[in-house]
């Protein structure tokens, strides 16, 4: 709506080109930029359906085996699939690609480079999935 | 205010990155397919009953939910171009994540 406000055709204003709100569909890097952005819907999505987990099982054994069987319905677990890939994706993304570039660390004066970041990123991913697998299964 | 942001962001894409996928994976979509036995639920409560798993727990969804609250407002306001949102989106964004936070603190802490 601005953009007419501000000019007339003998004063010409800024030039602002209009950019359509669906950009990001023209490119793949686009789409997997804006796709990379979505994950982070997905990962309030786990965050709801951890405390909802966590509810049940505050509420006791029976509420607890209804949210299983809740949790094994076409709908939460075509939602759960497609909110796993997300976070995959975020995660791929988030430990591998924007870390290693972005954390600096400096040993003996030297900066350790992206790839060693990168290793101990995978290290420590595969080290707290094992404690979660371990202590949730028991 | 914007760099602590900038921070919880940080630190909830990490903790998220490191503890979802396992999470999201069995709860998710294991247990449901029945490729692993879900655990009963006495195993479960003797778990949450650890403080230290609790606070843990509650710690990642604190910083996950600021982390989707920060992204998602420019995902909203710079991604689709609805700048002129930004105090609405913000609202949205950080009131939800406050209230999502506010619920993970009663569940994980008083309800104990």
């Amino acid at each position: 709506m601005r953009e007419k406000a501000d000019h007339t055709e003998l004063r010409p204003g800024p030039y602002r080109p209009r950019v359509s709100i669906f950009w990001w569909v023209r490119r793949r890097s686009y789409l997997l930029f804006v796709l990379r952005e979505l994950s982070g819907v997905f990962v309030a999505w786990s965050v709801v359906f951890l405390l909802l987990v966590v509810g049940a099982v505050v509420r006791g054994p029976e509420t607890y085996r209804r949210f299983l069987d809740v949790s094994a319905t076409a709908g939460v677990l075509l939602v759960n699939a497609i909110a796993l890939c997300f976070i995959l994706l975020h995660a791929v993304t988030w430990l591998f690609m924007l870390s290693p570039r972005a954390v600096a660390v400096r040993l003996r004066g030297r900066r350790l480079p992206p790839a060693a970041i990168g290793a101990g990123n995978l290290v420590a991913w595969m080290l707290a999935s094992a404690l979660v697998v371990f202590l949730v299964l028991g | 205010m914007e760099p602590f942001l900038w921070l919880l962001f940080s630190a909830g894409g990490v903790l998220s990155a490191l503890l979802i996928p396992a999470l999201l994976f069995l709860f998710g979509v294991a247990f449901p397919l029945g490729w692993v036995p879900p655990p009963d639920h006495a195993h479960l409560s003797a778990l949450l009953g650890h403080p230290i798993a609790r606070v843990v727990l509650l710690g990642l969804c604190v910083l996950a939910l600021f982390h989707w609250a920060h992204r998602f407002r420019y995902t909203l306001s710079h991604g689709l171009r609805l700048k002129h949102f930004e105090r609405v989106i913000s609202l949205f964004c950080y009131g939800g994540a406050l209230a999502g936070s506010a619920v993970a603190g009663y569940l994980l802490l008083s309800a104990w």
